[in-house]
């Protein structure tokens, strides 16, 4: 495992241009233009954004307000055509929303009010086919790794912000998608809560190994949670840099390394000559 | 330390810190009380509201034994010697059964095409405007005004009667769901999307039970519409198929100048409307709404 790591990080350090997109890619997104109307304007939320996604990456789009990330990870999820260039998953072109790529949002009205915890769980495995006792072995499987088990037969209004995006992640992850789309999904909870769930979805990660595509407009998040950054610039939103933070783990959260890359970044951001390394 | 600061001009007075390692037993005498009886008493709904009624039937009888003129205002007891012989011989069991069996068909009639007007309202803009339009043409118009043209269209009896009912009931019931559907979040609807549910599956499985709380709002409203809308649709005309409804019942009596009979009449329509929404529509929104947390109280 960290042998075969190791090689696809060495892949990925080698320097290349963004824009050949290697068909090898789990997730291409090539050249990607994204427009949405407001009923007055026309909006450019990103221009001609090129990345890779590999297996196994946790991905993260860094970027402030504006920066169209999240728009662009609605596009990913299929929920917005781009207006120039493409998305493929796997070699297929994204068109639609779908169960191959399971999305947890920011808002906790996400999970159905009129259903269990279990119930939330198991409803999208159902839908797509899996008989439902299997669909409820897997449900409560995956809300034992969420460390929810005691909350199996819950309504979600009587669960706290942390339970109900635990839920979520839960929900998504039993689907068994081929990437995992998260969109700010701790920029609602508290300080401790939200350094709690970043701790257990890299614990997830290491046990799982799933493929995570992130949204954030924390700079610590990002460099905390992703083994590779995305940074884009605003208005509209551009590539502005792809940077390896694979080395970083909550252990390491306190390094004057972790700091320097922070600040980097941060300088990419606000184009802060003195913080920039 | 603040000797130098100007007045006004505040600098944080520096105090020892300190830390507690032992907390010990927290001890509090009560953590958990019961409320005398009286305040529990009065926090009950039930027992304020049974309070307001007792109050109100004292005012009735006292009203009715001053004024001492049953045919133009009985007392109550006199109502409900009237109520009790009525359903004893069996006269108001029987108009109540004739009166609900139109009600019931009418009202399932009625949500059953407002369901089928609403989903072709959500899945293209040009159903959303010809709901929109039809309910601003006819929610406005009171259902018995359409009971003239029912009855030169399907006669005298039950036909005329569930047409101005499924008028009743279907605009407003189209017109709640409607407004729920547009209300449920976008990100349930895109979570919904995410998990493949599409079409029918879509509207059943996600927009319907996610607008709920507004559709069993639309169906109560349908319900009082119809339930008003059909007595007074009987006093009209009240023989359908030589039986009439409670309505011709109130209207009969009325004629016969048998007052307490029409008070009992009443009291019978009042009754059917509180069993309906404090019984059955309370018992569906326990086990929906309330259980879900989307609806307090």
């Amino acid at each position: 495992m960290s042998s075969q790591e190791t090689n696809r990080l060495d892949r990925r350090t080698a320097s290349r241009p963004a824009q050949d997109a290697e068909p090898s890619a789990l997730l291409n997104i090539n050249g990607v233009t994204l427009q949405y109307k407001t009923p007055d304007h026309l909006v450019t939320a990103t221009y001609r954004v090129s990345f890779n996604i590999e297996t196994g990456d946790r991905f993260v789009l860094l970027g402030p307000s504006g920066c169209g990330k999240s728009t662009l990870l609605k596009s990913i999820a299929g929920f917005m055509p781009p207006v120039e260039g493409d998305i493929a998953l796997k070699g297929r072109k994204v068109k639609r929303p779908g169960p191959d790529r399971a999305m947890v949002f920011q808002e906790f009205d996400q999970l159905l009010p009129w259903k269990t915890v279990r119930e939330n769980v198991a409803f999208p495995l159902k839908i797509n086919g899996i008989p439902n006792d299997e669909a409820d072995r897997r449900a409560a499987e995956m809300i034992q790794k969420v460390n929810l088990a005691k909350f199996l037969d819950v309504f979600p209004h009587m669960l706290s912000g942390g339970m109900k995006q635990r839920v979520a992640i839960a929900r998504a992850m039993a689907m068994r998608p081929d990437v995992l789309l998260m969109d700010e999904p701790y920029a609602a909870l508290d300080a401790l809560t939200r350094r709690k769930m970043q701790d257990e979805l890299l614990t997830l990660w290491e046990e799982l190994r799933f493929t995570l595509v992130f949204v954030t407009h924390s700079i610590e998040e990002a460099v905390l949670l992703g083994t590779r950054i995305l940074v884009l610039s605003p208005h509209p939103g551009q590539v502005r840099a792809e940077i390896n933070t694979h080395q970083f783990h909550s252990s390491n959260a306190d390094s004057p390394e972790f700091a320097a890359t922070c600040a980097r970044i941060r300088g990419m951001l606000f184009g802060d000559a003195a913080t920039a390394h | 330390m603040a000797s130098n600061a100007a007045p006004g001009d505040f600098a944080p007075v520096i105090r020892a810190e300190y830390e507690r390692t032992d907390l010990g037993d927290a001890k509090l005498e009560d953590v958990q009380r019961k409320l005398p009886l009286a305040e529990t008493l009065w926090n009950s709904a039930a027992f304020r509201k049974t309070l307001i009624l007792l109050g109100l039937a004292m005012i009735w009888q006292i009203y009715g034994v001053w004024l001492d003129n049953p045919m133009i205002f009985p007392t109550m007891g006199e109502t409900l010697s009237a109520l009790l012989s009525n359903i004893a011989n069996g006269t108001i069991p029987v108009r109540l059964l004739a009166t609900l069996k139109v009600l019931v068909v009418g009202y399932v009639i009625g949500v059953i095409l407002a369901t089928v007007f609403t989903t072709i309202a959500v899945s293209s803009r040009l159903g959303t405007d010809l709901l929109s339009t039809l309910t601003a043409m006819f929610n406005p118009l009171p259902a018995i005004a359409l009971l003239p043209l029912a009855l030169l269209w399907f006669g005298l009896g039950t036909p005329s009667l569930v047409f101005v009912i499924v008028n009743s009931v279907l605009w407003a019931v189209a017109l709640n769901m409607h407004t729920g559907f547009l209300t449920v979040s976008e990100t349930m609807r895109m979570a919904g999307q995410t998990f493949g549910l599409r079409g029918m599956r879509y509207v059943v499985q996600l927009l319907i039970p996610a607008a709920f709380p507004a559709i069993l709002a639309g169906l109560k409203i349908g319900w009082a519409f119809a339930w008003r809308t059909l007595i007074a649709a009987e006093l009209v005309f009240g023989v359908s198929s030589g039986q009439g409804g409670l309505g011709w019942f109130i209207f009969e009596n009325r004629n016969l100048l048998d007052t307490p009979a029409v008070f009992a009449g009443l009291l019978t329509v009042m009754a059917v409307g509180l069993f309906v929404e404090g019984v059955i529509f309370r018992f569906i929104e326990n086990r929906t709404v309330r259980k879900w947390g989307m609806q307090r109280g």
